[in-house]
């Protein structure tokens, strides 16, 4: 599967990256030569296979209702680029 | 002799009967790792304060009548895995300067069973690569040639271990990434059953498959860290809640008896006719010792790559978008929140764009069933063939991988190539078995060669002790590199 410039900018756009206009086109380049390589499972039969979703298959892991201690909001909040009364601060997202 | 060349478990007896401390073997390893390092570039960040002072705690613990079973041991930890209050980055510019608050379980419990931190190791951001040329800090150098890779996403905690600039080491595997660093670097690397060991504070690459792993210059060495650290943590729901055998105990060198499978699909074109012919040698190595070889086939295998590239670049597109400059690491402020992220999200590597981009394709509306479907489908066929061989088979025996340690720089223009370095390893990570490199000579120009067993899961203790039964047969650990300074 070959993909065009467009698809190559779309994607890049969906996963919020910001590409150079090289970048584009050696991503184009690139990411077409995996898909076409992947293309090789079109040669399975995979009519009725179950997908596998996990390694070990476990199902439903509980553990019991108890309050446990957690890390303080100072800790939580040390590693934010920016922070006040004890928040992360974004830009704003929705207009006036 | 220097303290140095001690394995683990040699330093471990010399602890006991008070030959030594804790504090001059810590020392001893910091003092090469002064020397040494600037060749290697194993460890990204170094903790020397930290690292003195709990092997003076170690010494005095066992002063004290403590015996804990790493108690005042040296290691190195990859820089993947959270340790509170030591930065620690995944390789990655996008979390520079991050301090985690909290330890990963494994280094809870090698703090617990009384291990000495020495650092973090470099390795691929966010674990993806082969060859640690991807860290966005440095390429680390392979200690048997330094103008060659060391393998990755692990190669910090390969190289640190085959350098003897630590007793031992914590990695993690996605999809090959103890075993084929392990391989280039001439130790022993195991990726334990998914389940086995604890992810919670790893950072995520594809959480289907991520999985810690342990290196050592020897089997035993890599069983003693391994022992330490496997085991149930409630914070991470996928971690098995099976009870952690004794490992150690098991390595009795005895396997007569032992059905080893030798995979026809693992010999094929494109395989190094060195690395066959020492990985051949090594399974008429295990017959001698006893085992009983059997021809098996694993029709699928050479699927297992492309689903591969399909199932972790979708986990990883997931994972990684919680990137993008509000909770921790860097932002790189735009005119608006979009273009913030987008800005911020610029300081992933190359190799992480890409795989963001082909797991957010494969996951894409009208491509979801084509690839991401596909893949998973294709998954179950993968699986399924070595549930069939573990029915006729205790072992899987092949090559780690098809060639020796490449030249850094020789793979990184065509990503698909560099990828074709996990075919022998792939496939493990989508099953639900466990493996392990162990060396078993070397090629012509002096570099290391892995025998890679298979285990069924949660049989590591079966591939431990070939492994042990093998090693304790050639001594290839004996055998350790002239680091070019």
């Amino acid at each position: 599967m070959a993909l065009t410039r467009n698809d190559v900018e779309q994607i890049a756009n969906l996963a919020r990256l910001e590409l150079t206009g090289t970048q584009t086109a050696m991503y184009q380049q690139q990411l077409s030569d995996i898909l076409n390589y992947a293309d090789m499972l079109d040669q399975l039969d995979l009519e009725g296979v179950e997908p596998t979703t996990q390694a070990v298959t476990m199902r439903n892991v509980l553990r019991a209702d108890v309050v446990e201690t957690t890390l303080t909001m100072d800790e939580v909040l040390a590693n934010a680029p920016q922070k006040a009364n004890n928040q992360f601060v974004i830009q704003a997202v929705l207009d006036e | 002799m220097k303290l140095t060349d001690l394995t683990l478990t040699e330093l471990r007896d010399a602890l006991r009967r008070g030959e030594t401390s804790s504090v001059e073997a810590t020392q001893a390893v910091l003092d090469r790792i002064d020397a040494v390092d600037p060749a290697v570039k194993s460890y990204l960040t170094l903790t020397p304060e930290n690292a003195l002072a709990d092997a003076a705690a170690a010494d005095k613990r066992r002063a004290a009548g403590d015996d804990s079973p790493l108690l005042g041991v040296p290691v190195g930890v990859k820089d993947i895995i959270c340790t509170k209050g030591v930065q620690t980055t995944a390789g990655s510019k996008i979390l520079e300067g991050f301090v985690p608050p909290y330890d990963a379980f494994v280094v809870e419990q090698l703090k617990k069973t009384g291990a000495v931190i020495l650092g973090k190791t470099n390795t691929d951001e966010f674990a993806m690569g082969s060859s640690t040329e991807n860290s966005a800090y440095m390429t680390t150098s392979n200690p048997w040639d330094v103008t060659r890779v060391p393998g990755g996403s692990s190669g910090g905690s390969a190289a640190a271990v085959s350098a003897q600039l630590g007793y031992a080491a914590l990695g993690s595997d996605t999809g090959g990434s103890v075993r084929q660093p392990a391989s280039f670097c001439g130790v022993v690397g195991i990726r334990p059953t998914y389940g086995r060991m604890s992810r919670w504070g790893v950072i995520a690459y594809a959480s289907s498959l991520d999985q810690v792993g342990c290196f050592g210059r020897t089997v035993a060495d890599t069983t003693a860290i391994f022992q330490a650290t496997a085991g149930h943590d409630p914070h991470d729901s996928t971690s098995l809640s099976v009870a952690v055998p004794d490992y150690e105990a098991a390595l009795t060198g005895d396997i007569k008896g032992l059905r080893v499978g030798v995979p026809k699909e693992y010999f094929v074109e494109g395989l190094n006719p060195e690395t066959e012919k020492a990985v051949r040698a090594a399974i008429a190595q295990l017959a001698d010792l006893g085992a009983e070889i059997v021809e098996i086939s694993l029709p699928h295998t050479e699927y297992a790559l492309p689903v591969y590239y399909l199932i972790a670049p979708a986990e990883a597109s997931a994972n990684l978008a919680r990137y993008e400059g509000t909770r921790f690491g860097p932002r790189v402020t735009g005119d608006d929140m979009i273009s913030t992220v987008k800005k911020t999200r610029a300081l992933f590597g190359e190799e992480v764009q890409r795989r963001i981009m082909l797991g957010t394709y494969a996951l894409s509306a009208g491509y979801y069933d084509a690839y991401y479907g596909r893949a998973l489908k294709a998954r179950t066929l993968i699986k399924n063939d070595f549930k069939k061989a573990f029915e006729q088979v205790d072992v899987i025996a092949s090559p780690t991988t098809p060639t020796t340690a490449f030249k850094i720089g020789d793979k990184t223009d065509d990503p698909l190539s560099m990828y074709l370095n996990d075919i022998f390893t792939v496939s493990l990570n989508l099953s639900a078995s466990c493996g392990l490199s162990v060396p078993c000579g070397f090629d012509a120009a002096g570099l290391p060669i892995g025998l890679q067993l298979i285990g069924d899961t949660l049989q590591e203790a079966t591939i431990l002790n070939a492994a042990y039964a093998y090693e304790s047969a050639t001594q290839f650990y004996k055998q350790t590199p002239n680091i070019k300074l």
